[in-house]
Order: structure tokens, then C-alpha cells, then sequence
């Protein structure tokens, strides 16, 4: 009966788009459209909201990194599409349409919010668009929701904490508060800590939540002070990051129980955090004061084009870029043969700001992680806390 | 000696919270302009007071300078727009309100950017009162406490003991016969809603020290102010302090006990509030 009704659906779908497709008289000049007209990059990231710096720093370094090409991707021109995600899970879907249905895009960028990526995602595996995450963190993505077409230049939840749990076990920092927001990408982002706690023989003695995007941290640092732990670990970003940090020191925390986290805690926030955030020590696959000539040229050739300092959100923009024109390269711009162009992206080598990388099978960066160590006004790296991690991506079947 | 500081913590959340729903009770509840930028005004505010802070160096004259600003441009806005929407439907209300969200975060975007800022707290209220061996309280979040403190004593005395607050009352009970009896209820409402703006935005400069001053932070307090409204009253600045310190000590305690549900609690309650006086605690 399931059979039955699956494959009459099948039929009618398919032969519904074909209908369409032949009616709009859309088919043949598609097919040459694909190797000849500009090519459709479709830009979804936040530009209003908490995350707004971000997106604009990822479209800067997307855009520095096509730009270094030449400003064409396999030799052809590019149109360009944006929609402002607002990092709002309830319209993913919807906006994510806006650019696949309505403006046809060859790429979809995006984005920053796990949940947002989580809509992306699901059209992407539907339409089979490809999809080149600049951000979104969350594991499933390249783990057990892993698609040929849905590819990763940042990290995963799992990559940028874990290796903070061995950090602290070797320290004799073994019984351990969490907290974080109340999401997946702060869920993750304590179970891979925890993991690594634990296998290091640590163990965390409790789990904090506070509701996305709350920043009322008043009544769980007075909780902290009271179960005294040997550290805490923290997940937090943006504004929210600045708060807490600033938070943790004014309630006289600091100093007391030392503070760690993932790299977010301090990206982009320095500033705002001030002294608050002296000696603070994070996790990430980027960081300031990495000397090396790819690093530093990356770096200048940002600071003169946007008159800003890149961060690490502008080198995982940028990482992108670098990634989709290689595959571009290779396969000569043409974006009809999508298996060709895959595999072109899988074999692609990036050279990154952030150090080489390539893609793992579930077609996520196996990348350094570091040690940093904020000092002054910068993310200071001072040791690699993995090397070359892949993500285990439980789950992916490619 | 934990439960008394999560109870400090609480009742200090609701304060804030109340300083920031007065603004909006008033304008809700005596002209019955639903106000979704409310929290924009929230978010000028904090970031007027980042920029007059560090124009002057000092918080003082960064609430004052903010406060004038604030009252002078909500009356212009009234003047401009609002007066002209009284009568309309609550809708285009909505409409004209939520197209001020996205104006003003761009306003805000082209006149300070998109960063994150942090607003020194002043050295006179910096300090910290240590509280148990490894837990200390900020003395500047005593001070805000304060603040509202006075604020909501303030308002009472201006509605409830004073000729204008005799005025603003009767508007609100009755427009047409209020202004029948002579008196001038558009100057009324402009002076009302002036006030509210201004609310909003003293609300977010003095909470800028600790929340820090970023974009769209306005979006997040405006849900729960409409939370405090509508458990407290449409209307009812005293139900919305009742329902702020209310609000304020669920949410805190709701965190510490039920950790993960906590985001979720204070609907909740709203929820029960509502099924029980579906008109909320106090509806004038």
C-alpha cells in the first residue's frame, strides 16, 4: 500500500515538473542557460539581529576570496542574491525558497543561526541545491543528516569543544559546571566537552541552561558560586558573550572558578568585554597571531578592502569562496554536471588563513584546533589543542 | 543564604522589567496604541547613552542628555505619526509600529554600526559587595534597582495624586466626555506618550552598564513586556509591577530548579493568569 502510493506520487511529481518545465518552454534554454549565463550565487545570512556582524563578515571574505579570482567562478560572471535570514528558524524554509524556487540560484550560502542552517538544509536535500555552510555549527549537518551536495568550511559544535575536556582533565580541572543557551548548537557544544571531559577522567558535576536568546545570567552565576566547581564551560556568542563575561567578573566569579569555552565566548566581543575577559581561555579552528605568510597576506588583503580586521567568521566566508571556486575551476563553470562538480569540491585542497584543510567523507573541514589565550585585545594562540580533528560524524552514510 | 540572593536576583530582574513595561503600559492602556517599537525606544535609549556617555564621560548626564532627547523625540513622533492613528484600527497600529522597528534599526545601524559596545559602569558604583566567599554583587545593579524604585514612586504620585494625572485617567476612561469638559486630551496624549518613549529609553540607558549595547536587543524585551502588560492589566501601572517582580522571580528561580525548561516558564504562567482572570491581575 506504502509502495503503492509512494511511486504515484513519485509519477505525479515528476511528471508535474515536467509539465511545468516544458509549459514555461523552460527546459532547453535552462540547459544552456547553465553553461553560458552568470552564474546564480544566492547569499543567506543574517544582516539585521544578533548576528548581523557575522553575516557581513562572511559575504566580505566570500566575496575578498572570488575577488582574488579574478571575480568570476570557472570563468564565467556572477549574479548575486541576498536574503536576510534574520537568524529566524520559523522562516528558514520559506526564505531559503526565495532564493532556490524564485531566483533559480546555483549556491546557496549560508548561514550563521544552527536552526536557520537546519531549514537550509532540509531544502537543499530536497531540491538538491548545493549548499556550502559558512558557519552553522551543528553536527547533524555533516553527520547524520550528511548529503552529497551539502558541504561545511567552519566547524562542528562537536570540533570546537571537545577538545577543551582533555585541556582541562590535564590541568586537574575535573569536576566541571557547563552553561550555555537552551539550543542545539549549545547542546552539542557541552555533550562534546563533557565527552572529552570524561575520557580524560573528568566529569561534568552539572549542566546550566538559559533559554536562546536570554541573557539574564544573575540567578545561575549565583548557582555557580554555590556549587564551587574546579571550572566552568561556557557556549555563548555574540552579544550574549559579551554579557556573560562581563557578568561572571562583576559577580566576582573571576578568579575564583576559572572560565573556559569554545572560541565564540570571545570572537568579536573583545572590545565590548574589556577586562572582563583577560586570561580567558578558548578553543577554536582559528585565532590572532598566527604567524604564517597565507595568515598574514589574508589579513592585509582584508584590512585594505573593507578597512575592518577580519575575524574568524571573514576567514570561514572566505574559506567558502575559496572552496566553491576551486570546484568552479575545475569543472570550467559549468554548473549543469552537479556530480562532476561535487567531486571536484571533495578533492579541493584549502588552503586557508586558518592553515591547510581538506574535507572529511561527511565533507566537513579536518582542521587544527587551538589554544587561545586572550590577551590584550586579541584571541591569542598559544598551542594546538587537537591536531588535524576530523568530526566523527556519527551517522553520515557517504 | 542562596535563596535570599536568588530572591535579590528576582526581585532586581522584575524592577527592570517594570521600568521597562510602565513605558509601554501607558501608552497601551491610556490611548490604546498597541506599540510594538516599544523595544526600539529601549535600544535608542542604550545606544544614546553609549554615545553621550562616552561624549561626556558620565552616566549622569548621559540619563539626563538621553532623557530630554528621548521625551523630545517621542513627542515629535507623536505629532508626527501617532496622533493620527487614535482612531484607527488596532491593526494599522500594528502595521505603522512594526514598520518603526525596521526604521529605527536602520537609524541605529547607520549612526553606530552593527557591533557589539560595552558602556563602563561609573567608578562611583562600580564596586562590588562580596556577598559569600566566592560570590559578589554589583553595586550598579542595586543602583538600577534604586532607580526604579523611584521611578515607579514617581508614577504613581503623577497618576494617582496629581491634576494631570487626574486628566490622563479621565482620558482614558472616557475621550469624548473628558474633552467636552474643556480639556485639551491631544495635549494629553502627547504628554503620555512622550513620557513612555521617554521610560523606554532611561530604561535602556541605565540597563546599557551591565546588558551591553547591541543590535535588535529591543526585540527580545519587547516580548516580555507584553508579557508583564497583559498578566498585570492593560493599563494598570501597578499591575505591571506586581506582574514584573512576578515574572521576574519565576524566571529567576525557574532557572536555577528547572534548569531546562525554564525559557518556557514564564508563558506559563501568563498562560494561568490568563485562564484565571482573563483580563489580567489588575484591569483598570
Amino acid at each position: 500500500m506504502t509502495t503503492h502510493s509512494f511511486t504515484r506520487r513519485l509519477v505525479l511529481s515528476r511528471s508535474s515538473a515536467l509539465i511545468g518545465a516544458a509549459a514555461s518552454g523552460a527546459l532547453l534554454p535552462a540547459l544552456s542557460l547553465a553553461q553560458t549565463g552568470k552564474v546564480r550565487v544566492g547569499l543567506m545570512l543574517p544582516y539585521t539581529g544578533t548576528y548581523a556582524a557575522l553575516g557581513v563578515a562572511i559575504e566580505n571574505g566570500f566575496r575578498l576570496a572570488i575577488d582574488e579570482q579574478g571575480g568570476k567562478l570557472g570563468g564565467r560572471d556572477i549574479e548575486w542574491f541576498k536574503v536576510d535570514d534574520e537568524s529566524n528558524p520559523a522562516k528558514a524554509v520559506e526564505n531559503t525558497n526565495k532564493l532556490v524556487q524564485r531566483d533559480k540560484v546555483d549556491v546557496l550560502i549560508g548561514t550563521v543561526h544552527s536552526g536557520v542552517a537546519m531549514g537550509m538544509l532540509k531544502v537543499a536535500r530536497e531540491s538538491g541545491t548545493l549548499l556550502i555552510i559558512p558557519n552553522a555549527g551543528f553536527n547533524s549537518a555533516t553527520g547524520a543528516l550528511c548529503a552529497p551536495n551539502v558541504f561545511r568550511t567552519s566547524f562542528t559544535s562537536w570540533q570546537t569543544s571537545y577538545p577543551m575536556g582533555k585541556v582541562l582533565a590535564d590541568r586537574k580541572l575535573k569536576k566541571v559546571v557547563t552553561i550555555t543557551w537552551k539550543y542545539a548548537f549549545g547542546e552539542e557544544s557541552v555533550a562534546a566537552f563533557s565527552e572529552g571531559l570524561t575520557k580524560a577522567g573528568g566529569k561534568v558535576v552539572k549542566e546550566l541552561w538559559v533559554p536562546f536568546p536570554n541573557v539574564e545570567f544573575q540567578a545561575l552565576l549565583t548557582e555557580i558560586a554555590s556549587l564551587k566547581p574546579d571550572a566552568v564551560f561556557a557556549f555563548f556568542a555574540g552579544a550574549g558573550a559579551a554579557k556573560f563575561v562581563k557578568d561572571y567578573a562583576a559577580a566576582g566569579l573571576k578568579g575564583k572558578i576559572p572560565l573556559f569555552g569554545s572560541g565564540f565566548l570571545t570572537d568579536g566581543v573583545l572590545e565590548a568585554q574589556g577586562a572582563a575577559a583577560d586570561g580567558l581561555e578558548t578553543t577554536l579552528h582559528y585565532g590572532d597571531g598566527i604567524d604564517t605568510p597565507r595568515n598574514n597576506a589574508f589579513r592585509l588583503a582584508y584590512a585594505k578592502a573593507y578597512k575592518l580586521q577580519p575575524d574568524v567568521y571573514a576567514v570561514q566566508g572566505y574559506d567558502a569562496g575559496l572552496l566553491y571556486a576551486s570546484g568552479m575551476k575545475a569543472v570550467k563553470g559549468n554548473t549543469g554536471d552537479k556530480a562532476a562538480l561535487i567531486a571536484a569540491l571533495e578533492k579541493s585542497k584549502i588552503d586557508s588563513p586558518r592553515g591547510p584543510w581538506t574535507l572529511s567523507r561527511a565533507h566537513n573541514p579536518v582542521q587544527n584546533i587551538y589554544l587561545r589565550k586572550v590577551v590584550g585585545h586579541e584571541n591569542h594562540v598559544t598551542s594546538v589543542a587537537a591536531k588535524a580533528l576530523a568530526d566523527p560524524a556519527p551517522g553520515c552514510k557517504m | 543564604m542562596e535563596f535570599l540572593i536568588q530572591l535579590l536576583n528576582g526581585v532586581q530582574y522584575g524592577l527592570l522589567l517594570f521600568l521597562l513595561a510602565s513605558g509601554l503600559t501607558l501608552i497601551f492602556g491610556i490611548m490604546g496604541v498597541v506599540n510594538l517599537a516599544h523595544g526600539s525606544f529601549y535600544m535608542l535609549g542604550a545606544y544614546l547613552g553609549y554615545a553621550l556617555s562616552t561624549q561626556f564621560g558620565s552616566l549622569t548626564l548621559a540619563i539626563i542628555g538621553g532623557a530630554i532627547l528621548a521625551v523630545a523625540f517621542g513627542w515629535a513622533l507623536e505629532w508626527l505619526l501617532f496622533r493620527h492613528f487614535y482612531e484607527r484600527d488596532h491593526l494599522d497600529q500594528v502595521l505603522l509600529t512594526f514598520g518603526l522597528i525596521y526604521i529605527f534599526e536602520e537609524l541605529r545601524s547607520i549612526l553606530w554600526g552593527d557591533d557589539v559596545h560595552s558602556m563602563p559602569i561609573p567608578d562611583l558604583l562600580s564596586a562590588s559587595i562580596p556577598l559569600t566567599e566566592n560570590l559578589s554583587y554589583p553595586v550598579y545593579r542595586l543602583f538600577i534597582s534604586g532607580v526604579c524604585i523611584a521611578l515607579a514612586l514617581a508614577l504613581y504620585l503623577l497618576i494617582a495624586k496629581t491634576r494631570l494625572g487626574m486628566k490622563i485617567r479621565a482620558g482614558a476612561f472616557n475621550r469624548d466626555m473628558t474633552e467636552a469638559l474643556g480639556i485639551n486630551i491631544k495635549l494629553i496624549h502627547a504628554v503620555v506618550f512622550a513620557l513612555g518613549i521617554g521610560l523606554a529609553a532611561v530604561a535602556g540607558i541605565i540597563a546599557a552598564p551591565i546588558a551591553s549595547v547591541y543590535p535588535n536587543m529591543g526585540s527580545q524585551v519587547l516580548i516580555m513586556c507584553f508579557v508583564v502588560v497583559v498578566i498585570g492589566g492593560i493599563g494598570s501601572v501597578r499591575g505591571a509591577l506586581i506582574s514584573a517582580l512576578l515574572v521576574g522571580l519565576v524566571d529567576t528561580f525557574g532557572k536555577v530548579w528547572l534548569s531546562s525548561v525554564s525559557g518556557m516558564l514564564v508563558y506559563a504562567l501568563m498562560a494561568i493568569v490568563l485562564l484565571w482572570k482573563p483580563e489580567g491581575l489588575f484591569k483598570q
